[in-house]
């Protein structure tokens, strides 16, 4: 134990105490540190005064200001809700005409669209609607469903292979696994399918199997390929592809099959939610006119 | 010296019989488990925990045949510090290592994705992370640097014979189930607290006995004072032993199975959760690094400590504050809003408390601040004070409930996190560690000063990387988050901000990588220490007696 000697550096006195060779100085504590610190103190008090702060037995104090974060949450989607319900009607009703010929309900209905579809849809389909393999892309006219405003809300209600009783069902059969073609005609059959959308193609192939194609694939791709929305069955021969057009991933899609599933999205948005969604989509590039062919 | 050495050589059974009935005890209890769990996740840990208890069993029984449990009680008990400081170093740097694989697998999940290993997913390897670098690194470092410190500023050699070592492979033992748990699969869903409840119940028993050593050798201390840096030590001990206890109360499901129930549920659940992670930051990382602070700074700048006044007032109003101040994790929750406020009070008022620490350390170097420059060691030291005085500033800011409106669930979080993980902690840790081996191997030197530079430099820069990233990917997403167009909708989607992270995502992988870089060039400086190569001359080779900085004074006394 050390005498309680100046220090030399700092002339501050030390306490007298020393551990493995470490002294203590006798410094006071920093004034500044301190009424900082008061005040912090002060601040703390005030504060609790003001907000809901001290549990008592059954309830707690609500503060001098009365403030709740859970009312204002409430008051604030109420004031949203009513903000929003002159447009949200509209759009429960409106065509596409009515609401291209309404510039605020336009408006409305292309920012809440948005909204949605980041929040929703984005996830599977891109930030931009511009779709992943397995995934539409959004912007092109192409439609496995068809394309007019009402063919979207209809898709975008029911779904795809969802679990909804009104949802769009098809089926692109497992060839292979389900063993329904034999691996040659699978092959085969995939020259056919590249041929049908003007590419160079194993010749005879084709000839071995263009009775098979009628029999098996042309009652929902169609004797030229070019698909039918009422079977959400793909054109083949517009080169554009849903998983893929190179001849592995057509030999994989007649093997195994595909059944991509869009979720229904009744019960989640509501009626006008669906509809703002649907225009949206609608206004991405490809949206069809309502008379265009479909169901 | 040599007749007194002579004398006093008592042996170390007593403790012989309460850790074999320990083991006897655990390792009964795993044979049951492996075959009648009939648990599969259960059955390999089981069968590790056996192996661990007939280990250690094998060991008592070797010792005592072997005549190894004697010791001098007029030296230090250096041996378990040395285990502890290797430890340290090798967990470091697969915690670090686990972290920067999920660093990566955020910034390029598809390259990073491992569908045919799901202990490689990231949700097996973020706790895998969080626990290597707090509880095995830090936790490594704590227990070691604790038990260095309190004997020398004491004066006298550890309490419990034995029990030490029990502490030491005890935890190893915690780190190898909690690590193996995550990556099988079993958690108990409370972050930083992961581990299912045997595992829980095994660190009970190794930190009761920890805190039986140290307190035994406050006990017996020959200084007639008890030294800050071992207030510090005792309140992160003693604190951690009632969080992690309440955290943990949960119900198995079986007594031979993994999984169990928490005691508590819904919004309790998450304040007793909240409570615990905040307060493990609080006196795990705050209180136990504050005492490797007290010790190492003073130590290495061989000046006294600036002032005794403000290491007791800080110290006593940093743990009579911290403990309230959990609540600010849960700010706009359904926590109820008074609960918010205080939490939110309490974290303003802890601002200028944990500033006491700052200001001791920094303070303390004043007329001695040229040695900043020639010791790297020194510098590791003081910058970390320099991250610890600004984390504990960011963070009182984050807690306030309009800033957290921003701050809350963003990278912002992560990157205040790892300002005061990589910062303070790891930092403090390099220098500490720097310290303690050429000492405690009794060596010249380290074995290359250079080396340190180096680490300084990497270390110091991949935590700027590391943070600037996330201040920006985090308030950027806060802001993205939070904008409404004028009809009230969200102007971007949840996926835009996650696309804006991407660059920031690689930017922190890259100073993460760097941090990591620098902390394997500090184990291979280390181990060449420890073997005497370059410039870490054993020191009996070279200097006359009393240049040695830190043999033990015991004996002379």
């Amino acid at each position: 134990m050390s005498e309680k000697r100046i220090d030399e550096q700092s002339g501050t006195e030390v306490t007298g105490h020393e551990w493995d060779g470490i002294e203590e100085l006798n410094t006071p504590m920093p004034r500044w540190w301190l009424w900082i610190f008061y005040a912090s103190i002060v601040f703390a008090i005030i504060y609790a005064i003001l907000m809901p702060a001290l549990p008592g037995i059954d309830s707690y104090s609500k503060g001098v200001l009365g403030k709740s974060d859970r009312v204002e949450v409430v008051e604030e989607l109420y004031k949203l809700t009513d903000q929003r319900a002159v447009y949200a009607n509209k759009m429960l009703s409106a065509d596409i005409e009515t609401i291209e010929g309404d510039e605020d309900l336009l408006r409305y209905a292309l920012a809440a669209g948005e909204s949605a579809f980041g929040d929703n849809c984005a996830t599977c389909h891109g930030t931009n609607g511009q779709g992943l393999p397995g995934y539409p892309n959004l912007n092109d006219d192409i439609w496995l469903w068809g394309g007019s405003y009402e063919d979207i809300r209809q898709t975008l209600n029911y779904g795809i292979r969802a679990l909804h009783e009104d949802t769009r069902v098809s089926l692109m059969q497992a060839y292979g696994r389900d063993e329904l073609l034999t691996r040659e005609e699978i092959s085969d059959l995939t020259e056919y399918v590249v041929s049908l959308s003007g590419r160079e193609a194993d010749a005879s192939a084709i000839a071995r199997v263009s009775t098979l194609y009628q029999e098996q694939c042309a009652s929902c791709h169609g004797m030229d390929g070019k698909g039918d929305r009422l079977q959400g069955a793909p054109d083949l021969s517009d080169n554009e592809w849903l998983y893929g057009g190179d001849r592995a991933t057509i030999v994989e899609t007649l093997t195994n099959g595909r059944a991509g599933v869009m979720p229904h999205w009744k019960e989640r948005l509501s009626p006008d939610m669906v509809n703002s969604l649907a225009y949206y989509v609608h206004s991405l590039g490809g949206g069809e006119k309502s008379d265009a062919p479909t169901q | 010296m040599a007749q007194s050495r002579s004398m006093s050589l008592p042996n170390a059974h007593d403790a012989v019989f309460p850790i074999g009935v320990i083991l006897i005890l655990g390792f009964l209890w795993a044979l049951m488990a492996a075959a009648r769990g009939g648990d599969p996740t259960m059955e390999p840990h089981a069968f590790m925990m056996m192996g661990g208890f007939a280990l250690g069993l094998a060991a008592l029984v070797f010792g005592v045949f072997d005549n190894r449990f004697k010791f001098d009680s007029t030296e230090y008990d250096d041996n378990v510090i040395k285990a502890g400081v290797i430890a340290t170093a090798f967990w470091g740097m697969v915690g670090m290592l686990v972290g920067l694989v999920i660093a990566l697998q955020l910034a390029f999940p598809e390259t990073f994705y491992f569908a045919e290993l799901p202990w490689m997913g990231f949700g097996r390897l973020r706790p895998l992370h969080t626990s290597g670098v707090v509880f095995a690194f830090g936790g490594n470092m704590l227990i070691a640097s604790s038990f260095y410190i309190v004997q020398r500023t004491c004066r006298t050699r550890l309490a419990g014979g034995i029990w030490p070592w029990f502490v030491f492979w005890g935890y190893q033992l915690f780190i190898v189930l909690a690590a193996t748990g995550y990556l099988l699969g079993i958690t108990a869903s409370k972050e930083y607290a992961e581990p299912e409840w045997y595992v829980d119940i095994w660190l009970t028993i190794v930190w009761v006995a920890y805190l039986g050593v140290f307190m035994m050798t406050l006990v017996k201390r020959k200084e007639p004072h008890i030294y800050v840096a071992n207030w510090f030590f005792l309140s992160f001990i003693v604190t951690i032993a009632m969080l992690h206890i309440v955290n943990n109360l949960a119900m198995p499901v079986s007594l031979l199975g993994a999984k169990s129930y928490s005691a508590f549920s819904g919004v309790q659940d998450a304040m007793t959760q909240w409570w615990y992670g905040h307060n493990a930051v609080g006196f795990f990382l705050t209180t136990g690094f504050l005492a490797m602070m007290y010790y190492f700074i003073p130590k290495r700048a061989n000046r006294p400590i600036w002032s005794y006044k403000l290491s007791i007032v800080h110290f006593w109003t940093v743990i009579f504050i911290y403990i309230w101040a959990g609540p600010h994790h849960l700010h706009y929750t359904a926590l109820p809003q008074w609960t918010q406020t205080l939490g939110m009070v309490f974290s303003v008022m802890l601002l200028m408390p944990s500033w006491g620490g700052m200001i001791n350390g920094l303070m303390t170097l004043a007329g001695a601040f040229d040695k900043l420059r020639t010791d790297p060691v020194l510098r590791f030291l003081v910058v970390s004070v320099a991250f610890y005085g600004m984390a504990t500033f960011e963070g009182p800011l984050m807690s306030i409930r309009y800033v957290n409106a921003l701050s809350h669930y963003t990278e912002w979080t992560v990157g205040h996190v790892h300002s005061g993980a990589l910062g303070w902690n790891g930092l403090i840790s390099f220098g500490a560690l720097y310290c303690m081996v050429p000492w405690l191997w009794k060596r010249k030197d380290l074995y290359s000063t250079r080396l340190v530079e180096w680490h300084f430099w990497l270390a110091t820069i991949g935590i700027l990387f590391y943070i600037t990233a996330m201040w920006g990917a985090g308030i950027g997403e806060g802001l993205m988050w939070r904008k409404y167009n004028e009809l009230g909708f969200l102007e971007h989607s949840f996926i835009e901000t996650v696309e804006m992270k991407h660059l920031a995502y690689i930017i922190r992988a890259l100073g993460g990588g760097l941090f990591l870089l620098g902390s394997m060039l500090m184990s291979f400086n280390l181990w060449m220490t420890i073997k005497g190569r370059g410039n870490a001359v054993p020191l009996d080779q070279v200097v006359p007696a009393e240049d040695l900085p830190d043999t033990p004074t015991l004996a002379t006394v």
